[in-house]
C-alpha cells in the first residue's frame, strides 16, 4: 500500500495520470463545445438545433465524430505529402501541452510551473506553424490564402495580447498561474483592469480564428481556408484543435481576469469551469452576431488601435504600481 | 524593392467558381491576382443556359408561361406579369381592376421576399450567418401566403392572359395585413443589428461605388441604379397595371456604394408594404378574368414591348407575333445581365473580400444572366 501511495504521489505518476486526464478532457470538451456551439447558434437563429440523437441532440457530435472517422482520408494530387500529413498532428500537440499548467483549482493542476503563462502563450503561437504547413502543402490557392492571412493575423494580435498579459503580471509579480489566481482572492482583475480584459478577449478571438476575425477560414471568400483539402479525421483534428484552443483562451482569461477557481459555496473546479464556459459563450455570441471584418481592416485595427491601447494600459499600470 | 532583390513580379490566376460558396449559383470568375489584389476579373457565364428564348419559339403562348418563373426564380411573378401584359396587349384584352389589384399585391409580396432573401444572403457573404435565418423566418410567412393562393412557393406561375385564375379571400387580405405589421416590427432589429453595426458599415461604406455616369453607360437598373441617386423606376416612369392608383416613393441613395444599395433595398421593402396596405384597403369588387379571352391564344400579326420593374431592375420583353399559335420570336431583356456587365470594372483594384461584397451587392440571379 505504501508503495502504491508513494508511486501515486511521485511526479512521474502525476504526469501520466494528468496526460490521460487531459486527453479525455480535450475530447469530451470538444464534443461538448461543438454541441454547445450548435445549440447556441440555433437558439440565436430562432431554431432548435440538433434534436434527434439523444436528449436535445446531446450525442449528435459523437455520431458526427464516428462518421468522420469512417470517411476516406483523401490526399489530393501534387500535395507535399509529409507536411500535409504532419500538419493536423502538429496543430494538436501544443494544444494538449498547454493543459499541463492550467490550474483548475488550487490542487487540480498537473504541473505548477513558475513560467506557466509564458508556456501557454508560447504553445499557442505554434498553431500558426501548423496552419502555415497545412495551407502551404495543400497545393490549393485558397488554402495558401488562408495560411498567409492566418500568419499575418496571429503576428499582429500576439503583440497586444502579450502586452496586455504583461500588465497583469506586473501587478502580481509572478508568471505562475496559481500565484495570479491567488492574488485575486479579494478582487478580480476584471474590475481593476477592465480595458485589459476587453483587449484580451478581442485578441483571444483573433488568436483562435473566431468570427468576426475568422478570415483565415472565411467561408464566403476562401471556401474553407487552410483546411479546404482535408477530409475525415484529419479535418476533425483541425476542428478539435480549434475548439480546444477556444477552451484554453477562455481558461487563460478566467485565470488572468475572472479570479480562477475563487467563488462561494461550490468547489473550485466547478467555479473554474463555469467561468470558462461563460467566456466561451461570449465568444460564441460574437460569432453568431457580427459580420466578418475585412483582412486589411483587421490588421489596421490591431496595429493602430489595439497595440497603442495595450501599451497605454501597461504604462498606466506601471505608473500606478510605482506611485502606490 | 523587388527589382533590387532581382525577383520578378508575378501575377497569378485564381479561379473563383463555378462552385464557390458566394457566387450565388453557377457563375465563374477568372481573376488575375497580385497578392490579394485583383488586377483583372473576367466573369464566365452560361453554365445555366437553357435557351428560354428558343424554347418560346417552339411552344404556344400558354406553354411558355411556366418558363418565365425559371428565368428569375426570386421574382417570378413580375416576369409572369410582364409576359401576360405583353400578350394582353397583342390580344387587345382589358384586364379587370380586381385582377390588376391582385397582381400588384402578389407581385409586391414577391418583391419583398426577393429583397429579404438578398438581405440574408448578402450578410452571409459578409460572414454574418444569423440575419439569414431571421429573414427566412419572415419570408416563411410570406411564402405560406403565396403558397395558399398560387400553389407554389418559389417558381410561381399564377397570372393568366386576361387576369388571374383564383380570387383572393378575406383570409388572404388579413394574412397580408398581419405580414406587413410583422415585417414592420422587425425593422428595429435589423437596423440595430446590421445597419448600425460598425463592422458592416466599414465593409460597405465607400466600397463598390457605381457612379451615375457608369450606371447610364452600362444600362444598370433597379436598386443598383437608385442607389447611385437616379430615381428611375418603371412603376413610376411608365406606370403599368394598377400602380398609378397607389401612393409610394422611390427611395434613392447618394453615393452609389454598397451601403446605399443596401439602404435602398430596405426602404423598397417598406414601400412595397405601403403598396400592399393600400391595395388591400382599396380592393375593388368585380370579375377576375377578362370577358372575351379566346380559348386558343392566337394573337394577330404584330410586335409588342412591355417592361416591368422587378426586384433587380427593369425587365423588358419583346414579342414578335406572326399570327401563329406560337410566338415568332421572344427577346428577354434581363436586368441582371446589364448589371453584371459592370462587375469586371467594379472588381478591379480591390481585395478578394471586396469582390465577394461587390458581387453580392449587385444582387444577380444567375439563370437570369444565362437564360
Amino acid at each position: 500500500m505504501e508503495l502504491v501511495a508513494q508511486f501515486l504521489g511521485s511526479e512521474g505518476a502525476r504526469m501520466v495520470v494528468g496526460l490521460i486526464a487531459v486527453i479525455a478532457l480535450v475530447s469530451v470538451n470538444a464534443l461538448f463545445l461543438i454541441w454547445m456551439e450548435r445549440k447556441v447558434a440555433a437558439h440565436m437563429q430562432l431554431r432548435p438545433g440538433p434534436m434527434e440523437v439523444g436528449p436535445h441532440g446531446a450525442i449528435q457530435t459523437v455520431a458526427d465524430a464516428i462518421k468522420l472517422m469512417g470517411k476516406e482520408l483523401i490526399t489530393p494530387a501534387e500535395v507535399d505529402k509529409p507536411i500535409f500529413w504532419l500538419a493536423p498532428i502538429v496543430i494538436f500537440l501544443p494544444v494538449l501541452l498547454s493543459f499541463l499548467v492550467i490550474p483548475f483549482s488550487s490542487t487540480w493542476i498537473i504541473k505548477d510551473m513558475n513560467v506557466g503563462i509564458l508556456l501557454i502563450l508560447a504553445f499557442s503561437t505554434l498553431s500558426v506553424l501548423s496552419i502555415l504547413m497545412a495551407g502551404w502543402s495543400s497545393n490549393n490557392k485558397y488554402a495558401v490564402f488562408g495560411a498567409i492571412r492566418s500568419v499575418a493575423q496571429n503576428i499582429a494580435y500576439e503583440i497586444p495580447l502579450l502586452v496586455t498579459v504583461m500588465s497583469i503580471i506586473l501587478m502580481v509579480g509572478s508568471f505562475k498561474l496559481t500565484d495570479i489566481v491567488a492574488a485575486q482572492s479579494g478582487l478580480w482583475f476584471v474590475v481593476v483592469q477592465p480595458l485589459a480584459f476587453i483587449l484580451f478577449i478581442t485578441c483571444a478571438t483573433a488568436e483562435t480564428n473566431r468570427a468576426p476575425f475568422d478570415i483565415p477560414e472565411a467561408e464566403s471568400e476562401l471556401v474553407a481556408g487552410f483546411h479546404t483539402e482535408y477530409t475525415g479525421m484529419r479535418f476533425a483534428l483541425f476542428f478539435l484543435a480549434e475548439y480546444t484552443n477556444m477552451f484554453i483562451a477562455a481558461a487563460v482569461a478566467t485565470v488572468l481576469f475572472l479570479g480562477g477557481w475563487h467563488g462561494p459555496f461550490l468547489p473550485g473546479v466547478v467555479w473554474f469551469l463555469l467561468k470558462v464556459y461563460a467566456v466561451i459563450f461570449l465568444l460564441m455570441w460574437f460569432r453568431w452576431t457580427f459580420p466578418r471584418t475585412r483582412f486589411d481592416q483587421l490588421i489596421t485595427f490591431a496595429w493602430k488601435i489595439l497595440i497603442p491601447l495595450a501599451f497605454v494600459n501597461l504604462l498606466i499600470t506601471a505608473l500606478v504600481l510605482k506611485l502606490r | 524593392m523587388t527589382e533590387l532583390l532581382g525577383i520578378e513580379e508575378k501575377t497569378y490566376t485564381l479561379n473563383l467558381g463555378p462552385q464557390h460558396p458566394s457566387t450565388h449559383g453557377v457563375l465563374r470568375v477568372i481573376l488575375e491576382m497580385d497578392g490579394e489584389f485583383i488586377i483583372k476579373a473576367e466573369p464566365v457565364i452560361g453554365y445555366g443556359h437553357r435557351g428560354h428564348e428558343h424554347m418560346a419559339e417552339n411552344r404556344n403562348y400558354t406553354q411558355f408561361l411556366p418558363n418565365l418563373a425559371r428565368v428569375d426564380y426570386l421574382h417570378a411573378l413580375a416576369y409572369n406579369q410582364c409576359y401576360c401584359m405583353a400578350v394582353e396587349k397583342l390580344l387587345d384584352l382589358k384586364v379587370p381592376e380586381r385582377a390588376e389589384f391582385i397582381r400588384v399585391i402578389t407581385c409586391e409580396l414577391n418583391r419583398i421576399s426577393s429583397h429579404l432573401l438578398w438581405f440574408g444572403a448578402y450578410l452571409m457573404d459578409l460572414g454574418a450567418f444569423t440575419p439569414f435565418l431571421y429573414c427566412f423566418d419572415d419570408r416563411e410567412h410570406l411564402l405560406d401566403l403565396l403558397d395558399g393562393l398560387t400553389g407554389s412557393r418559389l417558381t410561381y406561375c399564377f397570372f393568366r392572359f386576361g387576369g388571374v385564375p383564383v380570387d383572393i379571400d378575406a383570409d388572404f387580405v388579413a394574412g397580408c395585413r398581419s405580414f406587413v405589421s410583422r415585417l414592420r416590427s422587425r425593422w428595429n432589429d435589423y437596423n440595430n443589428l446590421v445597419t448600425k453595426n460598425v463592422i458592416f458599415i466599414n465593409r460597405t461604406r465607400d466600397v463598390g461605388i457605381i457612379t451615375r455616369d457608369q450606371c447610364i453607360k452600362y444600362g444598370i437598373t433597379g436598386p443598383n441604379l437608385r442607389g447611385s441617386g437616379i430615381p428611375y423606376d418603371i412603376r413610376k416612369s411608365e406606370p403599368y397595371s394598377a400602380y398609378p392608383e397607389f401612393d409610394f416613393e422611390i427611395p434613392i441613395g447618394a453615393k452609389g456604394d454598397i451601403y446605399d444599395r443596401y439602404i435602398v433595398r430596405l426602404a423598397e421593402m417598406e414601400q412595397s408594404c405601403r403598396i400592399i396596405e393600400q391595395a388591400c384597403n382599396q380592393l375593388p369588387d368585380g370579375p377576375i378574368m377578362a370577358e372575351k379571352v379566346p380559348k386558343r391564344i392566337k394573337p394577330p400579326v404584330g410586335e409588342v414591348y412591355q417592361a416591368v420593374e422587378t426586384a433587380r431592375g427593369s425587365f423588358g420583353m419583346y414579342i414578335v407575333s406572326q399570327g401563329d399559335v406560337k410566338p415568332y420570336r421572344i427577346k428577354l431583356r434581363t436586368p441582371s445581365f446589364a448589371n453584371m456587365s459592370f462587375f469586371p470594372e467594379m472588381a478591379v483594384d480591390n481585395l478578394v473580400a471586396d469582390l465577394v461584397a461587390n458581387l453580392g451587392s449587385i444582387d444577380v440571379v444567375i439563370p437570369e444572366i444565362d437564360r
